[in-house]
């Protein structure tokens, strides 16, 4: 494996190959939304064919918790760009120390996630054959995590979304399978993305990573920066619909 | 010292905080934005804030303000691409008629049926 920065034969200067590194990362990651456009795309035309049964779901989310995991994220994507900072100014153990805090602030991330999903699964908000978007309000002794006046605000909010819409369960559980669906693989991306940050803290803890030579900070960074772009459009996707009522 | 003078634009930490300030200061707007009624343009608003933020986070995280041309032709035609697999396609759906020349949602759509056999 290429592990300290020497000049491979097909390129003039380290710079031509850095930037070679940079450009095929820059490739993948164009791969990478056009995967993401394409679920997009679907979650597009379902939200405009059953508009209601998409506001009442995103309704039922917490804005709370995924507000919260939006600071997250973004603070994780600052804390990347100060590794990849102290990469390039040689601070070997500053790049170390952001590093982990990049890994610290992705978990905290799944840790929100973990109870976000579980909510979905008590409140039976996932689609199949339990999935019941009336199930909090038909039973407010099984979700006691719902508070009372909240539970009154998303009744109402549900029964004007039933009017609008007579078969406001099915096309509900489309909204939480674009929901399950792209929060799903917008968390697997970040595993693999904790996975890379892992192998960076390992090179950079060996003193690996120099002034001359960080492409691997450099190129994980700029997929970490991806993840989180993923999400900055996913949030407003998916919880700030129709929030006005 | 040659290798110095060609290597890649050094980003200052002080640009990396006015740029996460300004993501957070957006990601509150866009949750009070989602408050106001504003009609079919609350989404207009919630992508318009998105698309700010992430061009930031492409421009200065991802350094593509101090990339080289190429690099930002590929990302440019990346965003040509999307453009047009979102653009044509919601374009035909958004615009369509069933039989009847009902505009869709289908959910105003399946309510009216019923009312039509009878």
């Amino acid at each position: 494996m290429h592990r300290t920065g020497e000049l491979y034969g097909q390129f003039k200067t380290l710079e031509q190959q850095k930037e070679t590194a940079t450009l095929g990362m820059w490739i993948f990651l164009i791969t990478e939304v056009m995967f993401f456009g394409g679920i997009m795309l679907a979650y597009a035309l379902n939200r405009h064919f059953y508009y209601p049964a998409f506001a009442a779901g995103s309704n039922t989310l917490s804005l709370k918790l995924g507000g919260f995991n939006t600071v997250v994220l973004l603070a994780s994507s600052f804390t990347m760009a100060l590794a990849v900072w102290s990469s390039q100014v040689g601070k070997k153990t500053l790049i170390s120390i952001f590093l982990l805090l990049t890994i610290l602030l992705g978990f905290v991330f799944f840790g929100v996630k973990y109870v976000e999903y579980s909510q979905k699964f008590h409140h039976h908000l996932v689609p199949g054959k339990k999935f019941d978007i009336f199930y909090c309000v038909n039973n407010p002794a099984s979700c006691p995590d719902v508070a009372a006046d909240e539970l009154m605000e998303e009744s109402n909010l549900l029964d004007e979304a039933k009017a609008a819409d007579p078969d406001l369960n099915a096309h509900a559980q489309l909204y939480y399978s674009a929901y399950f669906g792209m929060t799903g693989l917008h968390a697997l991306h970040m595993v693999i993305g904790a996975g890379l940050l892992f192998w960076l803290l390992k090179g950079s803890l060996a003193g690996r990573f120099t002034p001359q030579w960080n492409t691997p900070v450099d190129i994980v960074g700029l997929y970490w920066h991806f993840v989180d772009i993923v999400w900055i459009y996913l949030f407003p996707l998916l919880y700030l619909i129709d929030r006005h009522k | 010292m040659s290798e110095q003078e060609h290597s890649e634009h050094i980003v200052p930490p002080s640009t990396y905080l006015a740029i996460i300030l300004t993501l957070l200061v957006l990601t509150g707007t866009t949750v009070g934005a989602a408050f106001v009624n504003l009609g079919r343009f609350n989404i207009v608003v919630a992508l318009a804030i998105a698309t700010v933020k992430a061009t930031l986070v492409v421009l200065f995280f991802m350094h593509a303000k101090y990339s080289p041309k190429r690099t930002k032709l590929i990302i440019l035609a990346g965003i040509f691409w999307l453009a047009l697999l979102l653009g044509m396609t919601l374009s035909d759906y958004i615009t369509r008629v069933d039989y009847r020349g009902v505009r869709f949602p289908i959910s105003q759509v399946t309510q009216q049926l019923p009312a039509q056999r009878g």
